[in-house]
């Protein structure tokens, strides 16, 4: 059974080994690129018509060229950059801090026993807080600044990382630790050379789920008040009825969100090449 | 190495899954563990290999008594059991220390032995389960163990890889000289590769008889001997009362 198994999957490998990375296409039209941008190019089309022939109203929802031109009017006025660096720094320095506390003591609950019954019914129950629910409660701590914010994104980053961590460190396959120990391995060598590499796909599955958890949670705290950020733009957008705003504020969101789950995503595939996944045909 | 097992057993929750068992292998001997399924071959294994420290009775290699794992010892896992993450040289190198060099010198010098020179740069998931297999063996060789356990190390291939495999184990065995003790449930590959078969039976296990096969190598498989040795096996491990 194994044996035919891995026979299987040596049949996809050898396959996808010879065609590099996406599947090669037979003709130029089923291209992955072109085919996940019909949909996309399709609504924009029959948006800006609708737009223009005016059976959407502008006030409410502005053709696409309207929101681009928006766009490249913040870009050319300077102010654009301000404010995706800000809510961009806001999200990093988040992500960090959430991810290290979840690295520190995922490990430790995935590590050892006792702390696991130390530590983790609390941080289940924390986890059971809807975490918007902490944003007055820090804004209180820590005042309107910077600090409240990224602890909010902190929060919202830690609970992914950290559950994937320790269910990657539990997750850990017996049978290969017992590989390390019969070549002698002390814990620490066992934890360097066969828990870590082991524990890192869901590692790495947690950190683009806190990522993407980052970038929702940033502009909870952009709309809880801000002077600078894409959230705030949506709130400027709101008070001076300007959905051009609001729309490039959203556009601008999902183009950096997806920009940063990508390198995410890059760095999967660069460290992780070595899983058995199937093929898709 | 010799290895000596004194009235070795051991109990799971209260539940004898193995009993009694004393046996002597000597240097660069072929042992054999056979039975059915059930009666304890694996657990003994484990319990020689240090990774199981729970039995009562007394394991002895070289006159020095056994409690931890040993540098010395080997073990082949019925899976190949690669680190996923490291290609076929460094799974090979895993177990050995020293420099660099020196240890791809020496991991090659197995895989040429398994006939895996060229695959060296493979990861374990564009291996064939043979393939794998192979490399386990060269990965457990190349630590150069004096003692080394197979655990139905063929079990999960087909006919004939795990012929062509039994013949290389006997080949490596014959320049390297392990002392060897197998746990097998497979007839035909106790009769041709043991020096000598220890049949166990029951629930717990215990010692049924041992049977030595003194047929030189190379054997013939399906001579008149190999076949004699079978009937002999079989009759000891009585299987019409078993499932009857």
């Amino acid at each position: 059974m194994a044996k035919n198994q891995s026979e299987v999957s040596g049949v996809f490998t050898t396959g996808s080994k010879s065609q590099p990375s996406t599947i090669k296409p037979k003709s130029p039209f089923t291209h992955p690129l072109l085919l996940g941008s019909i949909f996309p190019a399709l609504l924009v089309v029959v948006w800006e018509l609708l737009s223009r022939s005016e059976v959407f109203p502008a006030y409410q929802l502005p053709a696409p060229s309207v929101i681009l031109e928006t766009i490249v009017g913040m870009a050319e006025d300077g102010t654009l950059w301000g404010h995706v660096g800000i809510t961009f720094y806001r999200v990093l320095m988040g992500f960090l801090l959430g991810t290290a506390a979840a690295v520190v003591l995922g490990s430790l609950v995935g590590f050892y026993k006792h702390a696991e019954a130390l530590f983790d019914p609390l941080i289940q129950a924390f986890r059971s807080i809807p975490s918007l629910a902490w944003v007055p409660l820090f804004i209180l701590w820590m005042g309107i600044g910077e600090p409240s914010k990224i602890a909010m994104i902190a929060v919202g980053v830690f609970f992914p990382v950290y559950l994937n961590i320790v269910s990657g460190i539990s997750g850990v396959d017996r049978k290969l630790i017992e590989v390390g120990k019969m070549y002698g391995l002390n814990t620490f060598q066992l934890v360097r050379r066969i828990i870590l590499p082991a524990a890192l796909p869901s590692f790495l599955v947690g950190l683009r789920s806190g990522l993407g958890l980052g970038w929702m949670f940033v502009v909870a705290a952009e709309l809880m008040g801000a002077s600078q950020g894409l959230g705030y733009l949506l709130v400027v957008g709101q008070n001076t009825l300007a959905p051009e705003t609001i729309i490039a504020s959203i556009v601008l969101f999902a183009v950096i969100g997806k920009l940063s789950d990508w390198v995410l995503k890059k760095l999967e595939t660069r460290t992780l090449h070595w899983q058995d996944r199937a093929a898709k045909s | 190495m010799s290895l000596q097992l004194e009235r070795v057993g051991r109990t799971f929750a209260g539940k004898a899954a193995v009993q009694d068992v004393s046996f002597r292998a000597e240097p660069g001997e072929i042992i054999g563990l056979l039975g059915t399924s059930g009666c304890g071959k694996s657990t003994l294994l484990r319990a020689i290999s240090g990774l199981d420290t729970e039995f009562d009775g007394l394991i002895e290699i070289n006159n020095k008594k056994v409690d931890d794992i040993q540098k010395t010892t080997g073990f082949m896992f019925q899976e190949p059991r690669l680190l996923p993450w490291l290609n076929v040289l460094d799974n090979v190198t895993f177990g050995l220390e020293g420099n660099r060099e020196e240890k791809k010198k020496k991991a090659g010098r197995y895989l040429e032995s398994v006939g895996l020179a060229d695959s060296e740069k493979l990861y374990p998931k564009q291996l064939s389960g043979g393939m794998a297999q192979r490399v386990a063996i060269a990965r457990a060789l190349a630590t150069s163990p004096e003692i080394l356990l197979l655990d139905e190390p063929f079990s999960a291939l087909d006919a004939f890889t795990k012929m062509q495999l039994q013949d290389l184990l006997l080949e490596v065995w014959r320049s390297y000289q392990s002392t060897m003790v197998l746990v097998t449930h497979d007839v035909d590959e106790a009769a041709y590769l043991c020096d000598r078969i220890i049949v166990l039976r029951g629930q717990p296990g215990k010692v049924e008889r041992e049977i030595t096969i003194t047929e030189p190598r190379p054997r013939e498989r399906g001579s008149s001997e190999q076949a004699a040795y079978k009937a002999e096996i079989l009759a000891s491990l009585d299987l019409t009362t078993d499932t009857a």
